[in-house]
Formats: C-alpha cells, structure tokens, sequence
C-alpha cells in the first residue's frame, strides 16, 4: 500500500469520485463533453463504445485523445497520401505513426529526426512556449531510443516592427535558448521569417535530430503481461491542464481547480538528466518500451502504449507522484506537466532500472502493469474509474473528410500579376533595401543566443545553408564511421498562399536544395503543417493541396515523409495565417570532412551559377519589400530540375570540385552573392548573363545555387553538369573587398555587412 | 611511459565534459572521468572542471556544485598545488569554491550569447598557458549568459599588479566584464579560470573556426610529463 494510501486511511469515501460503478448507476448524469471540445457525436460514440456513459476520468482520456492535437481527425485522410504516394526507399526503418520517423543512415547507425508545433503556447507564454516546444521534441527522439544530437527552429512572426513582435519574439528566443542551451544541444539552423499574417499567430516549430544504432530502435509498445509500466521524469503537477480543469470543478467544489494554468512550465536540467539517464537505461537494455508523456499527459502514454502492445494494461492512478497532491484523477490524466516518460520494464529489470534513475536523481515509480485483458483498468485508491479498450481512444478516435473549396478571391490573387509592378532603376538601392530587410537581414542577434558548438560535433551551423553534424564522436561505437548528417527546414507562406499545392513542393525543394549544396545526399522528410481553421472550407483547400503538393513532390524527389505535425486554428477571428508548411530535410554525407562550406571561401576560384533563371516574382521578396505586393503565381517548382541539381552537387562534392556553395532562394541572385560574400568576407566580381539585369538578380527561380570551383577543376565540374543536364554559368571570380556586378553595381564588402547586421539590433536592442 | 591523467569532472548538468575528454584525448593525454557524487580524485595529474549548467544553475551558478561530494576532494587538493583548469560554468564554480576571487554575473546585455571570440594571453606562466606568447592574440568561442567578471577594486587592482589577469577580451567585451577580464589565475599558477572555451577549438572540422585551444591541452600535458 503506498504512503498516500496510508495517509488516506480512515478517512471518509471519496464521495466526489466518479467510478465506472457511479457511471452505470447515474446513466443520465449531464457530462461537459462540449467544454472539453467535444461534439455531441463524438460523445455518443463514446458511450456506444463503453455501453454506459464515461466516468469523468474515461472523459478527460478521449476529450484529449480525440482532439485535432492527437487524433488528427481533420488532417488523416488527407495525410494517408504520404503513405500512398510513398517513394521506394531503402533508408526508411521506422515511418510515420511512432514518436519520430527513423532513417539508415549507413555504418549501422540511424537518424531519427522530426519537426513539431508549440504555436499557441508561445503566443500565450512566448518564454515557456518556446522552451517546452523543444523539450517536448527532444523527448521525442529520446523515446525512439536516441541520443538527441542537435535542435533548429523554424520561427514566424508578425511585422518585425510591430509592436507586439517586440514581447513574441525576444521571449520565443530567451525560452529556446534557455531550455537547449541548458540541455547541451546545439542549435545548428532554423529559419525567422516576419510577415503581418503571423502578428496574433506566430509559428515556433521546433526540431530536433538524434542518432541511435539501426538495431536498438526503441517503439512505443507495452507487451509482455505481467511486465511494470514506470513513471519517471518530474512529478506531476497542475501544468497545461486547461480543459480537464472543467471535470475538475465539476466534480470537486473548490475555486483553484478552476483556474488552472494552460501553458507548461520547463525545467531543461530535469530533462537534461533525463537524457542521460534515458541513454544509460538503454545502455543496459533495461527498456521492453517507451513513450514520452506530451500532449495528453497520461491519457496518451497508457492508451497508445497499451494499443500498440499485449492490449491491456492496470495502472493505480493514486500512485503517480505528484508535485500538487491535490490533483484530482482527471486531472492527473490530462496534466501536460514536462519532463516525464514512461517505460515498460520486465520485473528481472526493475531493480536494474531503478538503480539507474537513483544515479541521475531522476524519480521513478511503477504505477501499474501489462495485462492481457485488452481493457486498460486505472484505480484511485481501490477504486475503478477507468476501463476501457485503449486503441478506441489511441487510434479509433473520429475522422472527418471536411468540406474544402478555392478560396473566393484565389483566381483574383493569382491574377493579380507582378509584372505590373514598378521596376527599379538604382539595382545597388535595392540590393541594399532588400539585404536589410527584416526577413533578409542576418539573423545573429536570435542566433548568437544559441549554443552552437556543445557536444563538439558542429560541423556547419547557421547562417551556413543546412547544419552539418559529424556521428563519429556522437556516442561509443561509432569511432569509425566518416560520415555525417545535414538538415534543413523551409517553408515560404507567401509562395503557398498563392499556390499552396506548388507552395509546398517549393519549400521540400528548398529544403532538399539546402541539403545539397552542403554536399549531402538528401533521405527523409519531416513535415509541419501549419494553417488556419479547418472548419473554413478555403482553409481545408489550402490544407488538401498542399498535403498533395508535397506528396507528389516526395515521390518525385524520393524522399519520403518520416513524420512530423499538423498545427490548426492558426487564425485570429475569421482571418487565417498564410499556409505554411515547414519542410525539413535529412541528408547524409560519407565523408563529413568533404562538406562543402556555405558561400565564397577563398579569393580566384570561379564562380557558376547552376539553373536557369526565369522572370518569376510571384511572392517574391522584392514584390514584398518594395511593393507590399502579393499576387500572381509563386516560381515554378521544376523537381527534376532540382532533383538533377542535387545529384551534381552531391557528386562534386564527393569529388572534392567545390570550395564554396549556396542556395539561391528568397532575394534571388543578388542577395545569394552578398551573403556568399559576406560569409568569409571574400569579395567578387561578376557578369550577368541574361538580357534583364533586375530579373537576373533578383528573379526566385527555383532548383539554381551558386558554386566556386578551383580554376582547374572547371572542366571536370562542366562535363558533370553537362552528364546531368544541369545548366551551368560561369558568372565571375572571387576576391577583392566588393561586390562587383560589371556594369550594374559595386558595393564594398563591409557595406553589405552593415546592412545586413543593422536590422534586427535596431529593432529588438 | 603513460599518458598523463587529466580528470574531466561531471556535474549534474555538466554539458562540455565530453568536448573536453575529447580534447585532453587528442592532445596526447588519457582523459579521467571524475563523477561528482564520488569523492575520488582516482590519482589524477590534473583536472578539467567543465562548463555546463551543473544542477541547473540553481540558485547561483556553481553555487551547488562547490558541495559536490567531488569538491570536498578537490578543494584541497587544487589548495596543495593540483593544477585545474575551470571554464565557463567550470570557472564560476572556482570562484564560488573561493578558489579564485571574484564572481561571474548576469551578462550586461542580458542575452546569452555564443560567438567567436578575440582574447588576449596577459601571463603564460600557469601551467594550462605555458604554450602561449605574452601578448598572444587567439579566438576562443564564448558561450554563456552569467560571465561578466566583477570583485572588489582591491581584489581586481591585486589582480591586475600581480599579473593574475591571464586572459582579456579583445575586439569587443561580449559580457561587460571588468577590465575585460576573460581568465584568472591564483596566487600559485596552478588555477586558472576563464569563460572562453578551449575545448571546442581544437579540430579544423568541427567547433569554432580556429584551433587556438590547442595551446591550454599542449601546455598542461607538457608540464605533466616534465614533472
């Protein structure tokens, strides 16, 4: 008998508590399903599936298990195409469905890697938000049986100057930086982007990357009867509880189990320990399996690991330890308090398990055990208030093929052509407006917040086009492998805004490219889905073309989707955010010491441009700068043209022909040569090759980056691209203090860096 | 002959301690891992107190770590001449130990901040800076949130008469530390404390883009085997 029960005896009956036994004898007992976001249906169902009404706590568990957040009701039939549309791949252990996708990265070694969305939060509680984001995405890939290597974050905001972007963002960055720095994590990339569409919605989408040995996947599955389910991390306590509050105060009179807080507060130390404690743990083959507690709390973690393993599971809800102990079962059921996980663990092993917890002061409780009934039974102090089949409410839960339809004013915003805009006449002003500009301008004052170097295995880190990590010294064992990985996210919601369908194939082309030109083969994808409501119709169109976009775009590239995230209700009032889908890319290298470093490294090599450039300002940075124009078509997503560009880029690398690269995006040529210069300070001079001198600079054509090659090694790299049919230019020469356009424009090194770096510091301090 | 031992210390919390194994390991030497909760010095000829967020920087940075069943060891031990080398989190536990004088405190521009850094080498004769030139200007990555040295004007111009400043910021003060201040030493040489990292500029590869740090690993292990 635990303590608790101890301090309880003699005391009177707990006459507040809603067992199974109180729900059959009380069939007409009014229940606040609608208060906890539940349709009536959905709540019918649920007593079709029970044959009584849910007890409170049987509520709590598919309330949450059965919203968007967890079920993915509105998105699921939608992203069934990423399983469909899958493309052969030989490097996929692990797809979607477990905590993280894992990817053969080769040598016996796997990456596992996955992006998610704390959005809502961090408008709530910018700080904890943003910091409960990563850890929530680190425990991910820890609980695919992984030593987390490194963390980026993909961030959007409103207008930079506005005046609520000034408390967003400052907390969004102090809160990822707090929490990674403080887990040991490096931060190696991530993307911050300001338009006024994010101003009441930003977007933290938060990822993180890990390694593990191929054959010691961990999955989230509980089998084996008779085997203990483990509680351990931090203790539980009244955090993110939000809705369950409801059923609270519902069954216990009393105020301050009304006004729970809805945003989880971190402790990155605790997590810190965790990991290692975590890693030890599988070190000693001690875990049978294991899920992190996130969304849902406990709710999620019994119900999916129960589902996916013997089928049945007993847990004593009194025995979880709490940080509150005035927590009622539902609540505990629905507390999203941070840093716990749960693991199945045979009893030979618990003496082990738990000794290895005690060494990382980490508290560990066993609060029940597998069963093979196929119920999942939870008491409070002896009594039933929890039995129910798990999988109805892990993986049963309703799916909703929404109404969707073009937006109303679509076909006017795609007329709605740039060309009519005004072209500029002084190239070197716009050049300068658009390196300076809030969505262009360098991002170090975010990014020198964040630990780049810990754990010592950065190889490349922002602003470099993809992070670079090498394995060989991640964990024992992998001593002899030379290879290495790159990531990258991107995602542009203008772009999908105007073609949502081309807007998200534009992002996993960019993403892919950034990959590339770091000398990296691009393997695997992981997704973020942003978007407004999905009960809008022209918001679930936006929702089913770019899910299309990008499945179509996967299978032409042959990456598939490994995982990731749908974020909904991005919206204030009736206006929804752009569409924006966040695409992260996972590329292995063979050789890491062959990176390619990003932009120009060294004076007299040759400078080529690769693609070709077409007149395409649809969405473009310029049109937003310099017009606050959006319309007309975004830049035709060419994918075998990118597909070819990767291929020749992985080989020149591989060949040891490249001594600079970078991707050309956002600002077209004319901002990829400034920030290629700015990267090393290393000057250039350079011709232009088509008839437009502002469409050359300043074009976004997708599936182009830029190279330097030695002198020597022109040729061989002209007849590589020639075999692939990539188009290659020599535009020029590095060195000097300049950058050099021949007959356009001329701007000192130094100017360039004034603007670029003027920006952000002006605005946030 | 065997390599010199050179402990590497684990805190709670302790993030760097595999970059600085990592280093003493590539500079010839055998790394030692030294667990705080163990009062073993387990006969090292040196030790590496990592930086880190050891107990999660609760309370003051360091301000547990000083208990550490570990400290109890090495207090005195570092006292008798052991020479240890604190960086980062590393350093402000030295100076909580009152092994060296002075504290680390909040940033003045409030941000972390992780950057490539210019310092100064103002006294080679410790045994972690022997490999260095007075006057040596190197690039170090600095990393924290809590680094701006601050202590009394009798302790700092003490300091600053005896030649104990072993390290000064150059090329702009990145925390608002007094007199620049990067690195102390003690009275003996043995201790010596900075914010920089040496430990993650040691490879071409990876970490910052230079390999200065090289110099710290050189020198103890160069001292280590002429004892």
């Amino acid at each position: 008998m635990s303590e608790r029960a101890d301090k309880r005896g003699g005391q009177e009956p707990d006459a507040h508590l809603d067992t199974v036994k109180r729900a059959e004898d009380t069939p007409a007992e009014r229940q606040p399903y609608a208060e906890l976001g539940m349709k009536t249906d959905e709540y019918d169902r649920v007593r079709d599936i029970l044959g009584r009404r849910p007890t409170s706590s049987e509520l709590a568990i598919y309330s949450v298990m059965w919203s968007e957040h967890c079920s993915y009701k509105s998105s699921k039939v939608h992203l069934r195409q990423f399983g469909t549309k899958a493309p052969e791949s030989d490097a996929l252990l692990v797809g979607m469905g477990e905590n993280a996708g894992v990817v053969d990265i080769g040598d016996g070694w796997a990456a596992t890697f996955k992006i998610e969305s704390h959005n809502h939060p961090s408008y709530v509680e910018p700080h904890q938000g943003a910091a409960t984001g990563v850890g929530g995405i680190v425990r991910d890939i820890m609980s695919m049986g992984a030593r987390p290597i490194a963390v980026m974050d993909a961030l959007r905001f409103g207008a930079a100057d506005a005046h609520d972007t000034r408390r967003v963002l400052p907390g969004v960055v102090e809160g990822i930086s707090h929490y990674g720095n403080c887990l040991g994590l490096p931060n190696v990339g991530g993307e911050v982007v300001f338009d006024p569409c994010y101003i009441g919605n930003p977007l933290v989408n938060a990822l993180c990357v890990g390694l593990l040995r191929k054959d010691q996947i961990k999955l989230a599955t509980a089998p084996g009867p008779g085997n203990k389910v483990v509680l351990f991390g931090a203790l539980t306590g009244p955090d993110g509880i939000g809705g369950a509050s409801v059923l609270a105060s519902a069954t216990f009179e009393d105020e301050s189990h009304a006004k729970r807080p809805s945003v989880q507060v971190g402790d990155p130390f605790m997590e810190k320990l965790l990991i290692e404690c975590c890693l030890e743990l599988y070190q000693a083959d001690v875990v049978v399996g294991i899920q992190d507690l996130g969304a849902a709390g406990v709710s999620c973690a019994t119900t999916e690991l129960a589902a996916k393993g013997t089928g049945g599971m007993d847990v004593r809800l009194d025995l979880v330890p709490l940080r509150d102990p005035s927590l009622r079962p539902e609540e505990i059921l629905m507390s999203e308090s941070q840093e716990r996980m749960m693991a199945v663990v045979t009893p030979d092993d618990i003496d082990a398990f738990m000794a290895i917890c005690t060494k990382w002061d980490i508290p560990a409780t066993v609060i029940g055990e597998v069963t093979d009934s196929g119920r999942l039974v939870m008491t409070w102090y002896g009594e039933t208030i929890v039995d129910i089949p798990p999988g109805t409410a892990a993986d049963d839960g309703p799916v909703y093929e929404r109404p969707f339809h073009e937006p109303a004013g679509q076909v006017a915003l795609n007329a709605d052509d740039p060309a009519r805009l005004a072209r500029p006449d002084d190239l070197r002003a716009t050049l300068l407006e658009l390196l300076g500009s809030p969505n262009l301008a360098s991002k170090e004052w975010v990014t020198s917040q964040y630990d780049r170097y810990v754990r010592g295995n950065t190889v490349l880190a922002q602003p470099a086009d993809a992070g670079v990590l090498r394995i060989s010294e991640v964990m024992p064992g992998a001593e002899e492998t030379t290879r290495g990985i790159a990531l990258s996210t991107d995602g542009n919601g203008r772009y999908a805004r105007l073609d949502p369908y081309a807007g998200a194939q534009l992002a996993l082309a960019e993403a892919y490219r950034n990959v590339a030109v770091t000398g990296a083969k691009p393997l695997a994808v992981t997704d973020c889905l942003n978007f407004g409501s999905p009960e809008d119709p022209e918001v679930m169109w936006q929702f089913a073309e770019a899910t299309r976009g990008l499945a179509d775009a996967c299978k032409a590239l042959g990456v598939p989707v490994t995982g990731g995230n749908v974020s909904f209700y991005n919206q204030t009032g009736s206006t929804p955010i752009h569409p924006t889908p966040v695409v992260g890319v996972l590329g292995v290298i063979d050789d890491v010491a062959k990176r390619v470093r990003s932009g120009f490294t060294g004076p007299d090599e040759k400078i080529i441009l690769l693609g070709d450039t077409e007149e395409e300002f649809g969405g473009s940075e310029w049109a937003h700068v310099a017009h606050g124009h959006l319309g007309g078509l975004p830049p035709q997503a060419d994918l075998e043209a990118e597909r070819a560009l990767g291929l020749v880029l992985t080989e020149a690398a591989s060949r040891g022909l490249l001594t600079g690269s970078h991707d050309l995006s956002d600002g077209g040529l004319a901002i990829a040569l400034a920030e290629a210069c700015l990267a090393q300070g290393v000057g250039c001079t350079v011709s232009l090759t088509g008839e437009d001198a502002f469409v050359d600079l300043f074009s976004e054509s997708s599936a182009r980056a830029l190279v330097t090659v030695a002198p020597e090694s022109f040729e061989a790299f002209a007849e590589l691209c020639a075999a692939h049919e990539v188009p290659c230019y020599g535009l020029g020469t590095t060195g000097g203090t300049s950058l050099t356009v021949e007959g356009v424009l001329d701007v000192p090194v130094t100017e360039l860096r004034e603007t670029h770096t003027a920006t952000l510091p002006g605005i946030f301090g | 002959m065997s390599a010199a031992r050179v402990g590497v210390v684990t805190f709670p919390g302790t993030l760097d301690d595999q970059d600085a194994a990592r280093a003493v390991r590539h500079a010839g030497g055998e790394a030692v891992p030294l667990w705080h909760a163990d009062p073993d010095l387990k006969g090292v000829d040196a030790v590496f107190l990592p930086g880190g967020f050891s107990y999660g920087d609760y309370l003051r940075c360091g301000a547990i770590s000083r208990f550490a069943p570990l400290m109890e060891e090495l207090i005195p031990a570092a006292r008798a001449g052991l020479p240890v080398l604190g960086t980062c989190n590393g350093f402000q536990i030295l100076c909580e130990a009152h092994l060296l004088p002075g504290a680390l405190m909040r940033n003045a521009g409030l941000h972390y901040i992780c950057r490539d850094q210019g310092v100064r080498v103002e006294n080679t004769a410790t045994p972690w800076t022997s490999d260095f030139t007075e006057g040596q200007e190197i690039v170090l990555p600095v990393k924290h949130g809590e680094g701006r040295y601050v202590a009394d004007e009798a302790t700092l111009s003490a300091l600053e008469g005896n030649g104990h400043v072993v390290f000064r910021y150059v090329g702009g003060n990145p925390n608002g530390s007094l007199n620049d201040i990067a690195g102390i030493r003690n009275e003996a040489g043995n201790i010596v404390g900075l914010m920089p990292h040496p430990e993650h500029a040691v490879e071409d590869l990876t970490g910052a883009p230079s390999t200065d740090g090289r110099g710290f690993f050189s020198s103890i292990l160069k001292k280590l085997v002429n004892l």
